[in-house]
């Protein structure tokens, strides 16, 4: 054994020397296939529906728009759903993997901490008692309420003192007291309840060129700013003393984060009500597939999670043609299931 | 701790009984509780009668309107309240014992939601009577009991993976409640979510009966498995070391809160709230270790009728469902509760 280990050691030295260039290239290769895929998914969120629109004029439809009925329904309705998919499905990714970073906790996901339930209370009191009702009103309310409860769960969950359960305690508890008040609401007021109803299960099916010009700026500075706080989170995933010594910077890093979180998930929210365990899901697997360097994580959820939700916008669509379910219900049975896996795998603190 | 606090009470015969004077008198005081603000809930309305008549016509001496008035609108409803209030502050007294966490209670880990998916699938599905809805609703949560307890199964049930399985199934379970409610028509729809916020209108001795059937075999059964329960909080293997047969006592004891909470789902809709603070307050007033049964079970009675008396009178000529009221009230609580508990370092 004594005899064995120096020459195994150099081994795992140079295998370790070999290795980084191997598995960057690999990372990038992998980032290219799921770029590939994402863009398979587009296609197919175009294609498939209630009404099955031909690969041939689908291209007609996008490039030689000439007024035809399915040009209109390309141009109209598919294509502002796919990007919509594809901008919520970016943002829901990449908050998730910056709350688990943040927080440095597998569970933390912006629907289970009650930030899309934040949201959803801040829209509701503009819907019923202030009288907004264009998306570009309410979606400074939906930031508001976001960025108040993700405060508030974080600081109620014992900040950096958090544990997975503390954390999820807190914000399912959150989002029980706030849909308490959104059922409330509802009751007093039929036709928010009738306009609501539709909002609050997540659904892609109202999207237009308006709802995505409101929220696209919002979603644009939420992932520059996750993506600049790579560097910095990762020094925190080793604890605050490490990461301190490395040179990152806590207190900026945190605020960045929780404003990139807020920005992400408020303004996604804004535009298609709550969607659950995207957020999860997605940033789970990819740590699987990358490791722990949240440089290739956060490239890699961007790029996965749209995945995930136009894949289940489509489902949806195919499920129960011709009508279809909400894509928020699909991410919550796809997802609820990931959820107690990893509950039920995971050695984490406390289990 | 126990010294101090507890009494024996011994008779010549050999036979004697333990009992803590601080926690009996809470219980008392709870009850009388219950009772004046029974009479304060009966006499108040747009019909309203001095607690003097109230109890006049409850001993059968009022006028021909009071006792219509007493007898058959607003009795049932106030017993209806002490009944569910009663259930679903047990059941979460029993939960939060099993899961050693004050969060662990029914409406946070999804029995509450799946009572909800189940009336709620009678309501849009069928368009079931408010029997049917009843049903639907003991259904829904019996089966989400036993689903989140084979879930979190893993060589025996511990606290925290039931509450975090549960939170994962109740998040399932929302998805669906959101999809029914989109799929009903609007009168059908606003029926579902005045069910789901919960309430006491318009409840009479129909819903009493079985209630009270309900309760009065499972209520003793809970009381019952107070002391084993009351070991379990010290841990699985020193309840084991103890006599405690863990996982049957735990198993009877989950069976029996989930009914009690579906008893009081079905009557009155879920209600929230109250199995979460029920057995926190009652705790904080006993200061007794252990989980309180009984003083849980009067307080939760006591405070689903404040809460029901706040709900009719204090928002003008406006009659708001009880279930509002626990939920402001429940959260800003929770809050609380969530800071303090912290601070000592119990959650």
């Amino acid at each position: 054994m004594l005899v064995d280990s120096p020459s195994k050691r150099s081994a795992d030295a140079a295998d370790s020397a070999t290795r980084p260039r191997g598995r960057h290239s690999a990372r990038a290769a992998g980032l290219v296939v799921s770029l590939g895929v994402l863009l398979l998914i587009c296609v197919a969120s175009i294609v498939v529906g209630a009404k099955p629109v031909p690969l041939a004029d689908v291209w007609h439809g996008l490039f030689h728009y000439s007024g035809t009925g399915n040009d209109v329904l390309i141009q109209d309705l598919r294509v502002p759903r796919t990007l919509l998919g594809l901008l919520v499905g970016i943002a829901l990714g990449l908050s998730g993997a910056v709350m688990q970073a943040l927080t440095r906790n597998p569970l933390a996901e912006p629907g289970l901490m009650g930030v899309n339930a934040g949201a959803s209370a801040a829209v509701v009191t503009a819907i019923s008692f202030l009288g907004v009702t264009s998306l570009s009103g309410y979606v400074w309310f939906a930031l508001l309420g976001a960025a108040v409860v993700s405060v508030v769960v974080y600081v109620l969950g014992g900040s950096r003192a958090a544990t997975p359960v503390r954390l999820a305690l807190a914000g399912t508890a959150a989002t029980a007291a706030l849909y308490g008040y959104v059922n409330a609401v509802q009751l007093l007021d039929a036709v928010a309840l009738d306009r609501l109803r539709f909002w609050i299960v997540g659904s892609l099916s109202h999207a237009d060129m308006t709802t995505i010009r409101s929220v696209a700026p919002f979603l644009a500075v939420g992932v520059v700013l996750a993506l600049l706080i790579a560097r910095p989170l990762n020094a925190m995933e080793m604890g605050d003393d490490t990461a301190r010594a490395l040179g990152a910077n806590l207190n900026r890093t945190r605020l960045l984060g929780m404003v990139a979180v807020t920005l992400l998930c408020g303004a996604a929210t804004a535009a298609c009500g709550p969607i659950v365990f995207v957020g999860l899901m997605v940033p789970y697997l990819v740590r699987a597939l990358t490791g722990p360097d949240l440089r290739w994580i956060l490239p890699y959820s961007a790029g996965l999670s749209p995945v995930l939700l136009l894949g289940s916008d489509v489902l949806g669509r195919l499920l129960v043609r011709p009508s279809e379910l909400q894509v928020g219900i699909v991410t919550a049975f796809i997802g609820g299931p990931v959820f107690i896996h990893l509950v039920r795998r995971k050695r984490m603190a406390q289990l | 701790m126990i010294t101090r606090t507890s009494k024996a009470l011994r008779t010549p015969g050999g036979l004697s009984i333990r009992y803590q004077p601080r926690a009996t008198g809470a219980v008392l005081l709870l009850v009388a509780a219950t009772v004046a603000a029974g009479i304060v809930l009966i006499g108040s309305g747009d019909y309203p009668i001095s607690p003097a008549e109230v109890v006049a016509t409850l001993m059968g001496d009022g006028t021909m309107a009071q006792e219509f008035v007493v007898q058959d609108l607003r009795l049932p409803r106030v017993l209806v309240a002490v009944l569910v209030g009663a259930c679903l502050a047990l059941g979460g007294a029993v939960f939060q014992s099993i899961s050693r966490n004050p969060l662990g209670s029914p409406d946070v880990i999804g029995f509450g939601q799946g009572s909800a998916v189940g009336a709620l699938a009678v309501i849009v599905l069928f368009h079931g009577s408010q029997a049917a809805v009843a049903g639907g609703a003991v259904v829904g949560g019996l089966v989400t009991g036993v689903g989140i307890y084979l879930l979190a199964w893993k060589r025996g049930v511990h606290g925290f993976r039931l509450v975090l399985v549960g939170i994962g199934v109740a998040a399932m379970l929302t998805a669906a409640t959101h999809y029914m409610i989109t799929k009903a028509d609007l009168v059908d729809a606003t029926r579902a979510v005045l069910w789901m916020t919960g309430t006491l209108d318009g409840r009479d001795w129909v819903q009493f009966w079985p209630l009270l059937a309900m309760c009065a075999v499972l209520i003793p059964l809970v009381l019952a498995f107070g002391r084993p329960l009351r070991m379990l909080e010290m841990g699985d293997d020193s309840a084991y070391a103890l006599g405690v047969r863990v996982e049957r006592v735990r198993v009877t004891l989950m069976c029996a809160a989930v009914l009690l909470v579906s008893a009081a789902t079905a009557a009155a809709g879920p209600i929230v709230f109250v199995s979460l603070s029920a057995p926190q307050l009652a705790r904080r007033l006993t200061r007794a270790p252990g989980p309180n049964l009984a003083a849980s079970a009067c307080m939760g009675a006591a405070l689903l009728l404040a809460a029901d008396w706040t709900a009719t009178n204090a928002f003008g000529d406006r009659e708001l469902p009880v279930g509002v009221v626990t939920s402001v009230v429940g959260g800003v609580y929770l809050l609380w509760l969530l800071v303090t508990e912290r601070r000592a370092g119990r959650i």
